[in-house]
């Protein structure tokens, strides 16, 4: 069994490591006051000197008591940590890009906007829609965009009274939030006892209020609504147009399209499908693609190719507007604009099927261990992701879920999605990606095994992890209480 | 295609040599993809045991099982495969007609500037302990990436004068969106206001923002000399405003002199007072918190990014230490914790305000962020450090100002007599056109400023110096 053992380094706070005097020099002063009347100029700065290479070493001691997908499986479910290959990143930093301005005419750069207009149509044909806009900068800004299209879409046409969303309860977060940020009311509708959207649910949900409704397929227990097209009926009938949420696009692509599927929307997080690296957080990137209706109401400028030319137009006739200053993250479309040329549409379609492969291996030897529970119809293989229960363990010893993936932690491996989705008790949910190998995927069942086997016969070992990583379990709660909470380095001195 | 036929075609049409030649391409393409050197083959090793065990004969009668028939797609997507060795000649051959500028040349700003990032920056953010991590759900094993982002915040914090910071959004133009519907959430009074002389991609954006919530927009207007208006603004005011919106300086460059009367005046009648912020100029400025805002945005992307074309960029969001404010904050904050044995750690703080706690009830949608430019950013701000930032603002404010003088020399005209600190705009008093002049510079290799309210809006960046004064008067000299 693999021991394991994070960095930790203590590393203080930046500000503690150098020298902090706020006054701001007298010559300095001086020089503004030429120029800036008195009142708005400034007399205090209060940012710490620091020797550079104590600076270097500051960060580099922080990259160290981190994780990431270059060290080991990341099966977090919905999140797709799959490889993201090199190469990209050193072709990346060969191209001329620091000083590509997005405001330089474009004529001047004819060829790099058809590499742009090369990967929409990419993405069209992976998704079977007919336009694509680049804007989005991330998944959840793409589902803003599919919702102000549907809202835009309505108004057009008279309906603006129609202002209710469906979202089904397995749903991730951001659809119904994204559904609010455009104005709209959510109606939340039930998964049925196959873990799919409940039809009969679904019909008596609907109404002429109904404006539209975002679905994830396969959804975030993976598995794929296979009702889909009755879904799309339904909604059609009223006049709702249905929203592809991309998330777990990587699970299909090359065997089936959102486009055939009878979505008119959809976005597609380039993070996810088509590998570019997460970054802790972000940039990601959430391109948004419609069926030829909806062209006209995607966001300006709009990159077209007329002529001969590739224009950026901003005369669409019903554009619900702009949601980014630019035209999206470029960097992070550049990379999977790589990854999928180096990959190339006959082999996309092996991606898709290793990761499904992968993650119905695992959840094949996850439900053999004691107190493992898998939610919904057995008999169905999920998809690129899957969702155990371990309510029965915790009912068993009192080790919950949060607790096993602490301990999994203490072996240097990450833990999957926990508690969610919101609908399964106890909730695990597993997306080893195409990236994991059989014999990672093996050593990763042990390692859970082994926890499992310990949570049962001394619940304490697994309830006081973790031990291994650069800090012991933390309290959350302490951060976020407004008498014990810092949410940064001023606010702790002012405290103090 | 087979190979056969395609020999045949090339042997028929008696190209026998380019034959030979597509016959050594095929055998290097079959070579390349039986090979191991290329990255993305570790996706493609075996799975076949593990199909057995999961008892499935092939992929094939995996996908039947799942998907629906009528649903399956039984082509190939339409991507050609590029052999990995060829990717980057296969894109510079695309860009090789493309110009790219020397920054020295670009007068360009107004919301990304050319900006010398400092190796360091790059070496760092490229690790892949930082690049290939995920959001720190799991804090413990995560506190390297929460540490920098606290860091990040915290020094932000100190840059704008403001108590709280959040781990980044989008980009200025929708953190600006953000703001406003922040604004209406605290306030609920269904109008918000936004300044004169907002670049005009950024008002489209919060414009986008304020109509999918269904709030109503107005504008300020200016005086004669470029300042805000305040008789006019106190009437709108008197209606009920949840917010209003001030870039500082403002999108021709300047900073509005009557802005503290402005920002007291509405405080006055209650309205939440947003300022839009370069933070390469605050340095030397009195920044947000010192004059008052309750909520500041920005762009981060002079703070060690490269333009990238306007993305990945950097939406900087910052608020008072008030906890209805904080509350009701869009956006990750990391905050300093406690582990249970009480030592010092970070966390994600504040999540009930979050989309996926909170559903619907959240105060953004925002998910994915811009962490990794939060990171770059705080690497070259602990880099500069105080002194590093003072001399980049003082030499852009300085420089900004001699261009300007030059310029004037020509017989360029201040579009107001306001102070700027490294945008300044200026009319031509020439009968050629602002759309005429920009091209005639660009086809000499210069990109200028780009022209709003009639005026060329002139931005510095630190690659600039006499010598690029110099050549640019030269040129205008000609032209004019």
């Amino acid at each position: 069994m693999r021991r394991y053992r994070q960095a930790k380094w203590d590393e203080p706070i930046i500000f503690d490591l150098g020298h902090l005097d706020e006054t701001i020099d007298e010559k300095i002063i001086e020089i503004t006051s030429k120029y800036v009347p008195n009142k708005y100029v400034r007399k205090k700065l209060a940012i710490p000197d620091i020797p550079k290479t104590r600076t270097i070493r500051h960060f580099m001691r922080l990259t160290q008591m981190n994780y990431a997908v270059d060290l080991g499986l990341y099966p977090l479910g919905s999140c797709t940590m799959k490889y993201n290959p090199k190469f990209v990143e050193y072709i990346l930093a060969q191209l001329p890009l620091s000083n590509l301005h997005p405001l330089q005419p474009s004529e001047t750069i004819q060829g790099f906007l058809s590499i742009l207009y090369e990967f929409k149509k990419y993405l069209c044909d992976l998704t079977g829609m007919d336009a694509f806009t680049l804007q989005p900068a991330a998944g959840a800004h793409g589902e803003y965009v599919g919702v102000l299209i549907i809202k835009k879409y309505h108004e057009v046409n008279g309906n603006s009274f129609k202002d209710e969303i469906i979202v089904p309860d397995s749903a991730h977060g951001t659809n119904p939030a994204s559904a609010k940020m455009g104005g709209f009311k959510i109606v939340e509708i039930p998964s049925d006892k196959h873990g799919l959207v409940d039809i009969e649910a679904l019909k008596s949900a609907i109404s002429k209020y109904t404006a539209g409704m975002m679905l994830t397929n396969p959804n975030t227990l993976g598995l794929f609504e296979k009702n889909v097209l009755e879904i799309s009926r339904i909604i059609h009938e009223v006049d709702g147009l249905l929203y592809y949420d991309g998330a777990n696009l990587n699970a299909i692509i090359g065997w089936a399209r959102p486009g055939d599927m009878g979505f008119d929307i959809v976005h597609v997080n380039l993070h996810k499908t088509l590998g570019t690296p997460h970054g802790g957080g972000g940039p990601g990137s959430g391109p948004v693609g419609v069926k030829n209706f909806l062209k006209e109401y995607l966001p300006i400028p709009y990159l077209d190719h007329k002529g001969g030319e590739y224009i950026l137009r901003e005369d669409l006739k019903y554009t619900i507007g702009k949601v980014h200053g630019y035209y999206g993250n470029i960097g992070v479309i550049l990379r999977a604009y790589m990854y999928l040329i180096s990959v190339g549409g006959d082999r996309l379609k092996k991606i898709s099927a290793k990761a499904v492969v992968n993650s119905n291996y695992m959840l094949k030897k996850m439900v053999k261990i004691k107190g493992v529970e898998l939610p919904y119809d057995p008999n169905m293989p999920r998809m690129h992701e899957f969702v155990v229960s371990l309510k029965k363990l915790k009912n068993d010893t009192g080790v919950t879920t949060r607790d096993v993936a602490k301990k999994l932690l203490d072996y240097g491996l990450h833990p999957p999605t926990i508690y969610f989705p919101l609908i399964v008790e106890e909730a695990m949910m597993f997306e080893p990606t195409e990236s994991a190998s059989k014999e990672e995927i093996d050593e990763y069942i042990t390692i859970f095994n082994k926890i499992i086997e310990d949570a049962y016969r001394n619940p304490s070992t697994v309830k006081n992890s973790p031990n291994n990583t650069s800090v012991k379990r933390i309290d959350e709660a302490y951060g976020s209480r407004p008498k014990t909470m810092a949410p940064t380095y001023r606010w702790l001195k002012k405290r103090a | 295609m087979n190979i056969n036929v395609q020999y045949k075609i090339y042997f028929k049409e008696n190209i026998v040599s380019r034959a030979i030649l597509y016959l050594f391409d095929y055998t290097a393409n079959i070579h390349e993809q039986r090979g191991s050197r290329m990255e993305m083959d570790l996706t493609f090793d075996d799975i076949s045991d593990m199909l057995k065990e999961i008892g499935y004969k092939d992929v094939k009668e995996l996908f039947e099982k799942i998907l629906p028939k009528s649903i399956m797609y039984n082509d190939t997507p339409k991507i050609p495969m590029v052999p990995e060795k060829k990717i980057r000649n296969h894109i510079l051959n695309k860009l090789r007609k493309d110009r790219f500028f020397n920054p020295e040349k670009i007068y360009l700003g107004g919301g990304v500037w050319p900006t010398y990032i400092p190796s360091i920056v790059s070496y760092i953010i490229s690790r892949t302990e930082f690049l290939t991590s995920y959001t720190p759900y799991q804090a413990e094993i995560s506190q390297g990436t929460m540490q920098a982002l606290y860091e990040y915040q915290s020094i932000m914090a100190e840059l704008l004068d403001m108590d709280v910071v959040n781990s980044s959004m989008y980009d200025w133009a929708s953190a600006a969106g953000e703001a406003l519907l922040m604004s209406y959430r605290i306030k609920k009074k269904p109008m918000v206001l936004v300044s004169p002389h907002i670049a005009a991609n950024r008002k489209k954006v919060i414009e986008t923002y304020l109509w999918g919530a269904g709030v109503e927009l107005d504008t300020l207007s200016t005086d004669e000399e470029g300042n805000i208006d305040i008789k006019n603004m106190n009437k709108k005011l008197n209606d009920g405003v949840s917010g209003v919106y001030i870039e500082y300086p403002n999108s021709l460059g300047y900073i509005y002199e009557n802005l503290d009367e402005v920002i007291q005046k509405i405080h006055e009648y209650g309205a939440l007072v947003i300022l839009g912020v370069d933070p390469v100029t605050l340095p030397i400025i009195k920044p947000p918190g010192e004059l008052d805002a309750d909520i500041a945005v920005g762009e981060g992307q002079p703070l060690g990014l490269p333009m990238s074309f306007g993305g990945p960029l950097l939406g900087i969001f910052a608020v008072r230490g008030d906890m209805i404010l904080i509350r009701n904050m869009p956006g990750r904050i990391i905050g300093l914790t406690r582990d249970i044995e009480g030592n010092r750690a970070f966390a994600m703080i504040l999540q009930t305000r979050e989309q996926h706690i909170r559903r619907e009830k959240a105060t953004s949608n925002i998910c994915t962020n811009e962490a990794l430019s939060a990171i770059a950013s705080a690497i070259y701000l602990s880099l500069l450090g105080k002194d590093g930032l003072l001399k980049l603002s003082t030499r852009l404010l300085v420089n900004a100002h001699k261009l300007r003088e030059k310029l004037l020399e020509l017989g360029f005209e201040d579009r107001y007599a306001l102070p700027f600190i490294r945008e300044f705009s200026l009319k031509v008093d020439k009968p050629i056109k602002t759309s005429q002049l920009i091209q005639e510079l660009a086809d000499r290799d210069i990109l200028f400023g780009r022209v709003e309210d009639d005026s060329h809006v002139i931005s510095i960046n630190e690659y600039h110096d006499e010598e690029s004064f110099d050549e640019l008067m030269n040129i205008l000299g000609e032209i004019l």
